[in-house]
């Protein structure tokens, strides 16, 4: 079943083109039994005989569960809503829609590299004054920079994602005597224990770049800072830095042991990301531990039948050399791509805590809103996911080859993730991945 | 064009003289002739012409669009990129390979479906892959070369024959505690130090899953020498958490039985021995009278068993597409042959049976010459397709062979959709693609035309 959601995807990949979309698989699954309520409705005006529209990626059980959270706006509003399925290439989709002088009045962005394409384009509007003060009260200041182009603000971040996070098979654990690792040394003293224990410690679904550029992005963001990080993210210190030196160093004591995965460096390069989940948490287990974001989650329920709580557990990403322990995130962003009131209206209304309550009642679903209560989410799981997301403050980052160029951040088999994934075939050549990353990165850019 | 294609050969063209252009008697006949053209015309301009023309210009430009002439130099990055480079390569091996290998097998299964009993239903089964779009056998595909023998078909075959011939060792992937005591050699591994006469040898184990270890293995014990001779144990050297000590025997920890370990001396083998259920052995007092030895630890015990082929990988990527292509195009080939096949005159075949031919001489100096037309069209055919082949590279090959799998029509699409968005350059490929298409287009117009005369 699981390969056959691949293979779907690869169908999709193919019908749309280039699916834009990079490191979010957050096709998040939730079984939605719970019923949207909240008062104390942020001050949003009568919008009555007027229509919104709004464009965004989402399917399934995550389009269900956001259409809820546009029935509450809905309701306190008296307007209409629409909502237009993007489909994978949501940049593409809404480009054209420009053209064609048909933007929808709301649309959800996945890069933060598109919202500034767009602003630059002068295709989105920036936010009324009002909605501006809703989104400082309710923001830390990292996501509000993520949502601005040229001090001016953009958008909302109305759903998050938690990328730094590693889930553990408890039975693995137990058997091998490991634990919950809070350094970088913890996690490979535990890895060597899980791998002396006989079972691989690593699951990792190198086939996707991806997997291997959050690796990439984690360690990045603990051991060199994050000042460091904005500085490679925009490319303005180059791959040869002596940090991305240290730092795939540093990945290269995971990656270059050959019998920590399963199937070994051969096994991980062709094992893709929905089939290495089941690695761990599948029976009997394959592997100990998988690193990886809030969306495992979704995988565990949907792939194996392991309790999330129980078999199923997490801990946050350790801290590398002398930093904090990372927080990379992911994100879809709101943004006002019509001059309408109805729009920013919408917008006013994402930003409040309670449009991000009627999500979380729902499961499936982060909030960077620091003012919505945890209480909101469902589940403990989800809660800590949420804790360790708001607590980041303004220390967490955004994905880095999500904000890289598409060429070198978010294509298959070229750029960073075709570069790390030769690393991982050869981790000994640390100073060969470099240039080839310098490389593709100077081409990527100088392009976008 | 198959039922055709026997006709040429006994047919004296030649001396037939060419129809003179002249009006038929439709009225005005050239005006009215060019009117009969024109849909054909205006589709080809559309359709044809026109993008050849437009991916021409468009190849002299850069990225940014009609703003940014960069005059050849997309040509030029065609061909000095590494990228391009193998995919011109291995569009190469497809031209090479495919089309030889898909008409031969279509030669075979023609010839033989000709004489089985239920060859409609066999031509069927071998022409269905054509009815399966190239998206849904690529996913099929990839599927069958699954890493895992319990998903991929390839793999399970691999490996099921593999085993038929060579059993599995008994504790695969264990290995030392540290490399202290034992050094691994020629796949198993052998102490470092030498063991005196009276001695007792502890071999520590360890990444032994928990189902590896037999149940009725017992706590490990070190077996006691007898006078003059050694003992040791084979054990798993691990407690929940590593609480153990490293090298020592620690309540808890299991022996291994079953493992061979050898006593080597001078690079020979003097003696052997097999670990009983509490992983204990023994040697006898002539092992060791000869000074200290050496004690290995076999290959038998260790070797990983067999996982199959890296289907997808980069070594074998290409090679397992072509598989694809082939299982998808074997039935195309099989039916224009076998068409082929149906119209040569019976009489040929017949004479040169009673002339005393073999059925292989009948079939290697009648059939083949006679098909020989046939032959071409598939093979020219599949030279055309093969250099377009896209889909099938697409689709099974993953993130992490791509590059080696890459072909050009993959190349123009990464190059121009694939992140860069350079059509500029997406177009030069699309040139070169279309300048190498060319010889075998002309080839087939010149064969359609003599044909027609």
């Amino acid at each position: 079943m699981k390969r056959f959601v691949g293979a779907l995807a690869v169908a999709s990949m193919l019908a749309m083109g280039l699916a834009a979309c990079s490191d979010d698989g957050d096709d998040k699954d939730n079984k939605s039994n719970s019923t949207p309520g909240g008062s104390g409705a942020p001050a949003v005006p009568r919008l009555d005989g007027t229509t919104v529209s709004v464009a965004a990626v989402w399917t399934g059980d995550e389009q269900a569960a956001f259409k809820k959270v546009l029935a509450d706006f809905e309701k306190r509003t008296g307007a209409k809503t629409e909502f237009i399925p993007t489909g994978d290439s949501a940049s593409t989709f809404l480009g054209q829609r420009v053209e064609g002088n048909a933007p929808p009045d709301v649309a959800f962005l996945a890069q933060p590299g598109v919202l500034q394409q767009f602003a630059q384009k002068g295709w989105i509007k920036p936010l009324a004054p009002d909605v501006q003060q809703a989104v400082q009260a309710n923001f830390a200041s990292q996501w509000q920079k993520l949502g601005s182009y040229q001090d001016k603000l953009y958008g909302v971040y109305y759903k998050g994602a938690n990328k730094s996070l590693i889930w553990y098979n408890a039975k693995v654990y137990e058997n091998a005597g490991a634990s919950e690792a809070k350094t970088w040394e913890d996690l490979l003293k535990n890895a060597g224990l899980i791998s002396d224990s006989g079972t691989p410690p690593f699951a990792i679904g190198g086939a996707d770049g991806w997997v291997l550029t959050d690796w990439f992005e984690n360690i990045y963001l603990s051991q060199a800072g994050p000042e460091k990080y904005d500085l490679l993210a925009k490319h303005k210190i180059p791959w040869t830095d002596p940090s991305v030196k240290t730092a795939l160093e540093t990945l290269a004591q995971v990656f270059g042991k050959g019998d920590w995965f399963p199937g070994g460096s051969g096994g991980v390069l062709q094992t893709e990301f929905p089939a290495s989940v089941p690695q761990v948490f599948g029976d009997p287990p394959k592997a100990g531990m998988i690193s990886g974001g809030d969306f495992i989650g979704t995988n565990i329920i949907k792939d194996t039948k392991a309790k999330i709580g129980t078999d199923a557990k997490f801990f946050g990403f350790p801290a590398v050399g002398t930093g904090k322990a990372p927080v990379v995130t992911g994100g879809d962003v709101a943004v006002a791509m019509k001059d309408s009131p109805g729009a920013q209206a919408l917008l006013k209304y994402l930003a409040s805590p309670d449009a991000a309550k009627v999500w979380a009642e729902q499961g499936g679903y982060l909030s960077p809103n620091k003012n919505l209560g945890m209480a909101s989410y469902r589940d403990n799981a989800t809660r800590k996911i949420a804790e360790n997301l708001i607590t980041a403050g303004d220390d967490f980052r955004f994905d880095l080859s999500d904000q890289a160029p598409a060429a070198f951040g978010g294509t298959k088999g070229e750029g960073e993730w075709r570069d790390l994934q030769d690393f991982l075939r050869n981790p000994s050549d640390v100073a060969g991945a470099q240039s080839k990353l310098e490389a593709d990165a100077a081409k990527a850019y100088a392009g976008g | 064009m198959s039922d055709k294609a026997p006709v040429p050969v006994v047919v004296p063209e030649k001396t037939k003289p060419t129809p003179a252009r002249e009006s038929r008697g439709l009225g005005s006949g050239t005006l009215l002739g060019w009117l009969f053209l024109l849909p054909a015309i205006v589709m080809l301009a559309v359709l044809v012409a026109y993008p050849i023309v437009w991916s021409l210009l468009r190849s002299l430009f850069g990225a940014d669009g009609w703003s940014d002439f960069v005059g050849i130099d997309n040509y030029k990055e065609l061909f000095t990129d590494d990228d391009t480079f193998t995919a011109l390569k291995n569009n190469l091996i497809w031209v090479l390979v495919v089309p030889a290998a898909v008409t031969s097998l279509g030669l075979i299964f023609a010839v033989l479906t000709e004489r089985v009993r239920f060859a409609t239903a066999f031509k069927l089964i071998v022409f269905m892959p054509m009815a399966v779009s190239m998206l849904a056998a690529g996913i099929t595909f990839r599927l069958v070369y699954d890493r895992e023998p319990d998903q991929g078909v390839a793999n399970a075959v691999v490996t099921s024959v593999h085993d038929m011939f060579s059993e599995g060792a008994p504790y695969p992937g264990a290995r030392p505690r540290n490399d202290t005591v034992l050094t691994p050699q020629a796949g198993g591994f052998i102490t470092k130090a030498g063991t005196e006469p009276g001695g007792t040898a502890l071999l520590p184990l360890v990444s032994l899953p928990a189902e590896k270890i037999p149940g009725d293995a017992r706590p490990a014990k070190p077996g006691v020498p007898p006078a003059g001779g050694l003992g040791g144990v084979v054990w798993v050297d691990f407690t929940k958490g590593n609480a153990g000590k490293p090298g020592a025997v620690d309540p808890g920890e299991k022996g291994l039985p079953g493992v061979e370990v050898e006593a080597v001396r001078g690079g020979k083998t003097v003696a052997s021995a097999t670990t009983g259920k509490d992983g204990s052995f023994t040697m006898p007092a002539s092992v060791a009278r000869g000074g200290p030895v050496q004690l290995r630890l076999t290959e038998a015990n260790f070797a990983k068993s067999f996982g199959g082929y890296d289907w997808l990988g980069p070594n074998l990527i290409t090679a397992a597409i072509i598989g694809a292509y082939i299982w998808m195009w074997a039935g195309f080939a099989m039916v224009l042959i076998a068409a082929g096949l149906a119209a040569i005159p019976r009489d040929a075949l017949e004479a040169a049976r009673v002339d005393g031919a073999t059925e292989w001489q009948v079939f290697r100096r009648v059939t083949i010459p006679l098909l020989a037309p046939v032959l071409v069209v598939v093979m020219v055919t599949l030279v055309i397709n093969v250099l377009k082949i896209f889909d099938l590279v697409f689709i099974i090959s993953l993130g992490s062979s791509q590059k080696e799998a890459n072909v050009l029509a993959l190349q123009m699409y990464i190059a121009s959709f694939g992140g860069g968005n350079n059509q500029g350059l997406g177009s030069a490929i699309g040139i070169l693609l279309f300048l190498l298409v060319l010889p075998a287009m002309l080839f087939n117009i010149r064969r359609f035309r003599r044909e027609n005369r």
